[in-house]
């Protein structure tokens, strides 16, 4: 990030901008409306993670989509700081889903850029290999008997496996590199 | 479908961690004459893979959303992660036929097609709208008269509300209120009940999650809760078992134990808190139980 902000002179240059950038975000699901966004700053104002950053602000998330500096977004490891909790989403006046904006750009950053936080890799193959999240554990499957609960259904990974390769992000799991964490300092990745 | 029978989405985290939610809610369910039906092989909802392939997530849970659409059952959620995803896949994909028509092509490699014929319903949905107080005040055996416990209804179970319906209004939320009174219970009020509890994102930020999650637990404090009732395993495990590590983190004792909904609505209704396994709360309820027992 910080590399990213002295790069932000340069990136304003036309030559920089993409125009066509907002077209390719409003394809996904939910961030169709970008360009209604008027800049008000209601869902920054109300975002339970931009009180704490200083890189994770929705309304200039929306503004650099609208710009075009594509180069600014994708990749940006504070993209990954959205908890999700969908406040923006419902208090915008415009009817924006910032929310779902921030996944498109993530699901973007992941796309283009091969990168993703390593727990979501983890996540994703842990899905990959069994249907579920976690790894459960066999003891913890067998307590389930003595706690007189019915098993643990085993999930169809052949169906699993076959919706990853459908979707085409078998082969970007396969091949994403990884950071873990994101320096709420500093905006940047760590490790 | 039959009344107050559904297809049982467990999901991830609860067989992973949280038994004592599944064992306290398949038993208040059975009381109260809901019926279960086991899922067979279901997969994630898609939660954790939204954020890095919408379609997949989307895929996952329309196959999720088929194998209740083969039962002809609705299905029944005691996670908001789950809900929130599964009810928002049913939804977007009931209504953008192009999305429904790309998705479907992924499902026929499965063998699946979405039609939308089903509802996604939280345990809260189904408690208030399908078994309905007046069962629920019947039920209630050994009410709760006396306990002072604050509510967390969790963001995924009321946002987006365009998304969600329901009911419930996201800026204050009343229905997990009403459900908190009908135990006996007196549900305090505290400052930022909306805040979100941060666990979606402590894979890439464990401090952020932690202040926030330390704010909510000093406005609970300060209203003078004895508990805080949950209805998400994600939204427990960021304040029962974190409790500890944000304590050593800020230096603090909070002691606020973090109960289940189903576990609360279990003591009311007269059974053992080792029925409804309040011994596998990391932040022990010792206080509590003695002043209710």
């Amino acid at each position: 990030m910080a590399e990213l902000q002295q790069e932000a002179q340069e990136n304003v240059k036309p030559e920089k901008i993409d125009p066509k950038f907002k077209y390719e975000v409003m394809k996904h699901p939910g961030a169709e409306k970008i360009q209604m966004c008027f800049q008000c700053g209601t869902c920054t104002a109300d975002c339970a993670i931009a009180r704490f950053s200083d890189f994770y602000k929705p309304r200039k998330i929306a503004r650099i989509v609208q710009l075009g500096l594509k180069n600014r977004l994708l990749g940006n490891p504070m993209l990954w700081l959205c908890t999700t909790c969908f406040t923006c989403v419902d208090h915008c006046p415009q009817g924006v889903e910032v929310s779902s904006i921030v996944r498109a750009l993530r699901n973007m950053s992941v796309g283009n850029m091969n990168e993703m936080p390593f727990i979501y890799k983890v996540f994703a193959s842990n899905v990959l290999k069994t249907g579920y999240v976690y790894l459960m554990p066999e003891s913890r499957l067998k307590r389930r008997g003595a706690e007189g609960l019915p098993p643990l259904p085993k999930s169809n990974v052949e169906h699993v496996t076959k919706l990853f390769e459908a979707t085409g992000f078998l082969e970007t799991l396969e091949n994403a590199s990884t950071f873990k964490n994101v320096n709420l300092k500093t905006g940047d990745q760590d490790g | 479908m039959a009344d107050l029978e559904y297809l049982f989405f467990l999901g991830c985290l609860i067989p992973y961690r949280l038994a004592s939610y599944e064992v306290s809610a398949r038993k208040v369910l059975n009381k109260l004459g809901v019926k279960l039906v086991e899922m067979p092989d279901f997969n994630c909802c898609g939660f954790p893979i939204g954020p890095v392939n919408f379609d997949l997530a989307l895929s996952l849970a329309a196959r999720d959303l088929c194998l209740a659409e083969q039962k002809n059952l609705n299905i029944l959620t005691l996670c908001n992660g789950c809900f929130g995803t599964l009810n928002d896949a049913n939804k977007i994909l009931k209504e953008d036929e192009e999305l429904r028509d790309r998705i479907n092509s992924y499902l026929q490699q499965v063998g699946m097609e979405f039609k939308g014929t089903v509802t996604v319903k939280h345990i809260v949905h189904v408690l208030t709208e399908d078994v309905g107080s007046e069962k629920l005040k019947e039920q209630v055996k050994k009410p709760l008269t006396g306990l002072r416990v604050a509510q967390h209804t969790g963001c995924h179970l009321v946002r987006p509300a365009s998304h969600v319906g329901h009911g419930d209004n996201p800026e204050d939320p009343h229905v997990l209120k009403e459900l908190i009174r009908l135990t006996g219970a007196e549900c305090v009020e505290y400052t930022d009940e909306t805040e979100c509890c941060g666990n979606p994102i402590i894979g890439v930020n464990e401090d952020l999650p932690f202040e926030i999650a330390k704010e909510k637990l000093d406005h609970v404090k300060a209203a003078g809760a004895q508990a805080l009732i949950t209805v998400c395993p994600a939204c427990h495990m960021m304040y029962d078992f974190n409790q500890p590590r944000i304590e050593r983190a800020f230096n603090t004792s909070f002691r606020i134990p973090v109960l289940h909904y189903t576990q609360l609505l279990g003591l009311a209704m007269g059974f053992s808190p080792e029925d409804l396994r309040l011994n596998e709360l990391r932040v022990k309820p010792t206080e509590l139980l003695s002043q209710i027992q």
